[in-house]
């Protein structure tokens, strides 16, 4: 375990080591707000909460995790260096975890440098800010997801743009699942419950619930074991690839 | 120590190691000799825990490479071919950063990086980023966090590869320099004939997954056609049909228009007092007369177009 926090040092560093950082935070930030005070309109709703923030995150982070999770591995494997990285004394779960974890936290750190929104909105009225607080909870776990779909996808290819690329098509169809673009498909032949298993993965439909403030256990626990089982693929996809 | 058990990968239909069982002793310093493709790399791979064979089993240190691969690793240091490294980092903080992941931290952290810096003279580059060192500074910063933790088993696989005279030169000191003295094992794998009988105590032929030969270099050597074969440097040249009934001549060869002459031995012959003797009381014009060691570019090619043919 010693070893996941040297491995997350390393890869926090690294982010910041380059402009890749600096540039994603940047757009992050203006992108959220472009988003909340255009699109979202945020002083028109008239509401003191943040709503129109959140409920664009969803999309906003479809083309921002896949971009930080592109490099996770697939990086690794294009320069070599995971044949070093293997070969250290290191186990799979610390490698991954902690790979995935500075991710997650420089994602995290993105979010954070949003808080002027949560000034201003205080500023313009009383908001609940209970509220906020699990929304920021939630849209993070919404990127612990996002980000361990994409972290599965750069250990599947060598190449960082195919592996962008069919991140955002499988944080796609988790988004819609429970929408009827993908549900139609399964209507009609599939069985009730299996509609309703596809309808549960949505992402939307539990970001939604905790972006307004309701914290439920099972939302959490849905997030939390759809980044721990993509996480598991990502191990078991390293292994199978490593060499290729 | 290392023990290989016919170990074993395939990689679709394509055997890259077939079989492959030796064992390495404390001390020795082992040449993987092969042609490319033959299995080295794969062999190293194996043994440092990248690869998994799909048959046999090998133990470095006594740890098994697979159920113990964690404890394995401890005791290696590995140089993968082409010196990978973390290209965004600077060579002092990626150092640090191989020190922590073995386990060392605070003054005895400084005191390991700053060991291996000087071992392998980084020292004008620390703060550089690892991209933009030339090539012979990238292999030095791997074999730097190879080395880091004075491990007991050193696996380099091509460490001169690409480099020039000068830095070949270096890192065969170094290597030297590392295994001198120690009961440490050193496996470099190379298809540089040079360097084997420059630095190595033994030598492992293997080509096609297989293993072809094994012993000391000038075991090697006295394989050769060329074992104890006399080589003449003459002014003029002379009449070479005697020389042939000498005892223990296998063969002449003739070039330069009969003013060089290879008198080649039988196996296991002596024929250097005789062929000298047979040139002084002919009065040869000689220029230069030496007796050759054996050629293992010579031995190798044999070896290795054999198992093709």
């Amino acid at each position: 375990m010693k070893n996941l926090g040297v491995i997350f040092k390393r890869e926090l560093r690294s982010y910041f080591a380059t402009p890749l950082a600096y540039i994603f935070i940047v757009i992050f930030l203006v992108l959220s707000a472009v988003f909340t005070f255009y699109l979202g309109g945020f002083y028109e709703s008239g509401q003191a909460d943040l709503n129109p923030f959140f409920n664009f995150h969803p999309w906003l982070y479809l083309f921002l995790v896949p971009a930080v999770a592109m490099r996770l591995w697939a990086e690794e494997r294009k320069s070599g260096t995971i044949e070093l990285l293997m070969t250290l004394p290191v186990s799979r779960t610390d490698m991954v975890m902690g790979k995935f974890l500075a991710a997650w936290v420089f994602i995290g750190i993105a979010l954070l440098l949003t808080f002027p929104m949560i000034i201003t909105v205080n500023y313009l009225g009383s908001p609940d800010n209970g509220a906020i607080f699990t929304g920021y909870i939630g849209s993070w776990l919404l990127a612990g997801g996002y980000l361990a779909i994409g972290s599965c996808m750069s250990a599947v290819t060598k190449n960082q743009v195919i592996a962008f690329i069919v991140s955002v098509v499988a944080c796609f169809v988790f988004i819609v699942s429970g929408f009827p673009l993908v549900l139609d498909v399964f209507s009609g032949w599939a069985p009730q419950w299996l509609l309703d298993a596809i309808a549960s993965l949505s992402f939307l439909i539990r970001f939604d619930a905790i972006s307004k403030g309701v914290l439920d256990l099972r939302d959490l626990l849905y997030f939390i074991s759809l980044i721990v089982v993509w996480l598991l693929a990502t191990a078991i996809v390293i292994d199978l690839k490593k060499a290729d | 120590m290392i023990k290989i058990n016919s170990l074993t990968k395939r990689f679709g239909d394509h055997l890259a190691v077939d079989n492959l069982s030796f064992d390495v002793q404390p001390g020795e310093v082992l040449g993987f000799l092969g042609p490319n493709g033959a299995g080295k790399s794969t062999t190293m791979k194996m043994l440092t825990g990248f690869l998994t064979p799909d048959g046999g089993s090998a133990s470095v240190c006594g740890f098994d490479i697979q159920s113990q691969i964690l404890q394995a690793q401890k005791h290696m240091g590995y140089l993968p071919e082409g010196a990978p490294c973390y290209g965004d980092m600077r060579v002092k903080g990626f150092l640090e950063f191989i020190a922590e992941v073995r386990g060392f931290s605070g003054a005895e952290k400084r005191k390991r990086v700053e060991q291996a810096v000087e071992q392998v003279e980084l020292q004008g580059v620390l703060g550089q980023s690892i991209e933009t060192l030339s090539k012979g500074f990238k292999r030095r910063v791997g074999l730097a966090q190879a080395i880091l933790h004075d491990p007991q088993v050193l696996i380099l696989d091509e460490p001169t590869d690409g480099l020039d005279p000068n830095q070949k030169y270096q890192v065969r000191q170094l290597i030297q320099q590392l295994a001198s003295g120690s009961n440490k094992i050193v496996v470099i794998s190379t298809h540089i004939l040079e360097e084997v009988s420059a630095v190595c105590t033994r030598a492992v032929v293997i080509a096609r997954g297989r293993l072809l030969a094994d012993g000391t270099p000038d075991q090697l050597e006295a394989r050769s056609r060329y074992h104890q074969a006399v080589t003449v440097a003459l002014a003029q040249p002379v009449d070479t049909q005697p020389l042939l009934a000498l005892p223990g001549v296998r063969d002449v060869e003739i070039q330069r228009e009969g003013r060089l002459l290879t008198v080649v031995a039988k196996p296991g012959e002596v024929i250097f007092p005789v062929v000298g003797q047979y040139a002084r009381e002919h009065a040869w014009p000689v220029l230069e007369l030496s007796v050759e060691r054996g050629r293992l570019d010579e031995v190798f090619r044999r070896l290795t177009s054999e198992e093709a043919a």
